[in-house]
């Protein structure tokens, strides 16, 4: 299901496998009862060196989940996941020390991540002493360097992050990612909380350190405007798996899954005014899935061959794009949302 | 004679008073919504959306204050009124509903009583008449099975489920005028969409106005006729939303269209550094002289920086306020 003809393999800095993560839920004292809540069920993900893999999908689908069990902070219930050429799950794993420096994160709060009483020095010192850095003028040389390449001026180093504006305390939170020559940075929405005038100079910023840097990025965002801006790939999941994947111009031009249809429909555009709803509902819990596609209860092509196991499997069509729905063929290239449609509504 | 504007907003300044020092979080605030029209106020956090929408409900409190101007609804001034008699306003003729629901819910009622109670409080409806226009209210929002979920207390439900009920709250007496303070920011795009549609479809229904307060410009755009947009206080520009977006007056409003990662873009034109303004939104305490977007204008002069530009209008009825508008 991984598409092995795809790059070759020391093309490939990051590799998941079937990756699954179960959460046993309640149980509780009468016993019995107890659930898996499978937030993420059987992904496969390939990033290449250089690349940019855009990973969407709604709250709740598990995106934060392959991001922490690729960072080690979440053990697989199945699965693995190679990083540069190493497999990183199971015994063999590499120790927590040795993944902080292949792969970081950025999260979307900068504020909560960072701690208030640290200094930026010390919040950036912390990690290159445990990495075994001692000499003061290598560490502030470092530091210094890392405040540059984030747009910050080097006396701000001994500031709290509380005298930093939004923006600033996210080029601290790259930062950190940054301060131990990471070759993979996951970018768990990291310009969601930002004013809307700042989130342009953190985009063009990430994307700056990623030339300057050679670095590869996982970019989750439920922002699709940000995601096309940035990837060269993308990944839509629902509840646990992905659905859809493939060339960033394939997804977003020709979006095969009706659920990829929907994501890109629901965003309003201030140049054009279109219905945006064109789906209805909520995703299921992942604790009970329907039976047959996931998406079916919500889809408007949806048939009887929909409703009933088996779910569709990840059809990888020769291009690389990948879609899991037994009905792609038929309604692939349907135009998402009518630009010029009838716009019911405001006077 | 024509009819006067439901709303009217005319000079609000609303001050911040930290115990030594009284500061204008909000000055010259000044725009007018008619029966049935869709007005959006659009802006960066913490530029005074949503104190100058408490503002109009007469809900500021300290060290919030109305420091000067007038508002008026359907003709009357509305700030010198009796809090008993605001308090009909509020729950009979304008409405409001927020970004998080259940700060506005209350946890421990079902959520059939809470939409019944506004029957009772404001109709004077029987419990027994009121429960039955629950059930109905519920199914308008589009809540499957009301008869069952009217049992339901807001914990029970998910983020899209409780604003929707919310709205059937919020619209349950008709009222001219609901007030939408970034009401879908925490929920996903999918379940905001279909949040919007239910909102502007129900209020076009009936001819209740909005007031949507927002950050996005896109959802902005996509439910309202009109569009101010607000900057350190201050409504920069307003004009009709499609020449807003397509031809923004301010540089402010070209700034924040022009910095936008807008989906297709890259498909079409290729992918090129979006447009950055620089600097950050000032603190209120930290606003600058003249042109409070000065620091950050690419066109800003002298004059920018020692005075604060009047408000303009422009040929198409839009108003701008900017020394070197567009
Ligand atoms: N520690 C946990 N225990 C139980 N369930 C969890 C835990 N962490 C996440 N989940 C559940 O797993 C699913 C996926 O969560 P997450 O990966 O955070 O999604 P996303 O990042 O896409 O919003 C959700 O249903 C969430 O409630
Ligand atoms: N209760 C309060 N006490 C002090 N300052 C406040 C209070 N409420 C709001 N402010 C300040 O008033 C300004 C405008 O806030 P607000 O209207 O909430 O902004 P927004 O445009 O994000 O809705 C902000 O600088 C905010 O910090
Ligand atoms: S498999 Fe059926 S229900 Fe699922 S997305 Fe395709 S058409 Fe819709
Ligand atoms: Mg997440
Ligand atoms: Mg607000």
């Amino acid at each position: 299901m991984h598409d092995a003809a795809h790059g070759s393999a020391d093309d490939v800095i990051l590799r998941v496998e079937d990756l699954a993560v179960h959460y046993p839920i309640g149980g509780g004292l009468r016993g019995g009862g107890r659930r898996l809540l499978r937030a993420v069920d059987g992904v496969d993900l390939e990033l290449k060196r250089g690349e940019c893999l855009g990973l969407v999908g709604e709250s709740g689908c598990g995106k934060s989940t392959v991001a922490l069990s690729i960072l080690g902070l979440q053990t697989p219930t199945r699965g693995r996941i190679v990083l540069d050429g190493q497999v990183v799950t199971g015994g063999q794993s590499l120790d927590r020390m040795a993944l902080a420096r292949i792969v970081q994160i950025v999260f979307q709060d900068p504020y909560a991540s960072l701690n208030p009483r640290q200094s930026v020095r010390r919040t950036l010192e912390a990690p290159l002493r445990l990495h075994g850095m001692t000499a003061k003028s290598e560490i502030d040389g470092r530091i210094e360097a890392m405040l540059s390449h984030v747009g910050l001026r080097p006396e701000q180093a001994g500031r709290y992050p509380h005298e930093f504006s939004g923006g600033q305390r996210q080029r601290i939170g790259i930062a950190r990612a940054l301060i131990l020559n990471p070759r993979i940075v996951i970018c768990d929405e990291p310009v969601s909380a930002l004013d809307v005038s700042i989130r342009a100079q953190i985009i063009n910023l990430l994307l700056e350190l990623k030339e300057t840097l050679g670095l590869s990025y996982i970019m989750i965002s439920h922002d699709l405007g940000v995601v096309e801006h940035m990837s060269d790939r993308v990944a839509v999941m629902y509840l646990g798996r992905i659905v859809e994947s493939g060339d960033w111009r394939e997804i977003f031009e020709r979006p095969a899954h009706p659920y990829t249809q929907t994501l890109i429909s629901a965003i309003p555009d201030p140049l054009r005014r279109a219905p945006l709803a064109t789906t209805r509902g909520e995703p299921p819990s992942p604790l009970n899935p329907p039976d047959g596609c996931a998406f079916n209860p919500r889809c408007r092509h949806a048939e009887a061959v929909c409703r009933r196991a088996p779910a569709p499997s990840l059809d990888v069509r020769p291009d690389g794009h990948a879609v899991r729905c037994w009905r792609a063929d038929e309604i692939a290239g349907q135009t998402v949302a009518e630009p010029s449609a009838a716009f019911n509504g405001s006077s | 004679m024509t009819a006067p504007p439901l709303i009217e907003v005319d000079g609000l300044r609303i001050d911040l008073d930290d115990g030594s020092r009284r500061t204008a979080a909000v000055e010259g605030v000044s725009f007018r919504i008619d029966r049935g029209e869709t007005f959006g106020l659009v802006g960066e956090s913490g530029c005074g959306k949503s104190i100058s929408a408490l503002a109009l409900i007469g809900l500021l409190r300290r060290p919030l204050s109305i420091g000067a101007g007038a508002i008026r609804f359907d003709g009357r001034e509305i700030q010198g009124l009796p809090a008993a008699e605001q308090r009909a306003l509020r729950g009979n003729r304008i409405a409001m509903i927020f970004q998080e629901p259940m700060t506005a819910l209350n946890p421990v009622s079902p959520i059939g009583r809470q939409i019944a109670e506004m029957f009772v409080l404001h109709q004077g409806k029987s419990w027994r008449e009121a429960d039955r226009l629950a059930v109905e209210a519920l199914a308008s929002v589009r809540v499957p099975a009301p008869e069952r979920r009217v049992k339901d207390y807001p914990h029970q439900l998910s983020g899209g489920m409780r604003q929707r009920v919310m709205i059937a709250i919020a619209l349950a007496c008709g009222p001219d005028l609901l007030i939408a303070d970034e009401p879908t920011t925490a929920l996903d795009v999918t379940v905001q969409a279909e949040i919007i549609e239910l909102m502007r479809n129900l209020c076009a229904e009936r001819g209740t106005a909005i007031l949507m307060i927002s950050h996005d410009l896109g959802l902005v755009a996509n439910v309202c006729r009109r569009v101010a947009v607000m900057y350190a206080g201050r409504i920069v520009e307003e004009r009709g939303s499609d020449a807003l977006f397509r031809a923004s007056a301010h540089p402010y409003t070209k700034g924040l269209v022009d910095s936008l990662p807008r989906l297709g873009t890259r498909a079409a034109l290729g992918r090129s550094k979006l447009k950055e303004i620089a600097g950050v939104v000032p603190a209120i305490a930290d606003f600058p002289a003249g042109c409070r977007f000065n620091p950050r204008c690419m066109q800003a002069t002298e004059i920018c920086r020692s005075t604060a530009p009047e408000t303009t209008r422009l040929g198409d009825g839009g108003l701008v306020r900017c020394h070197h508008h567009a």
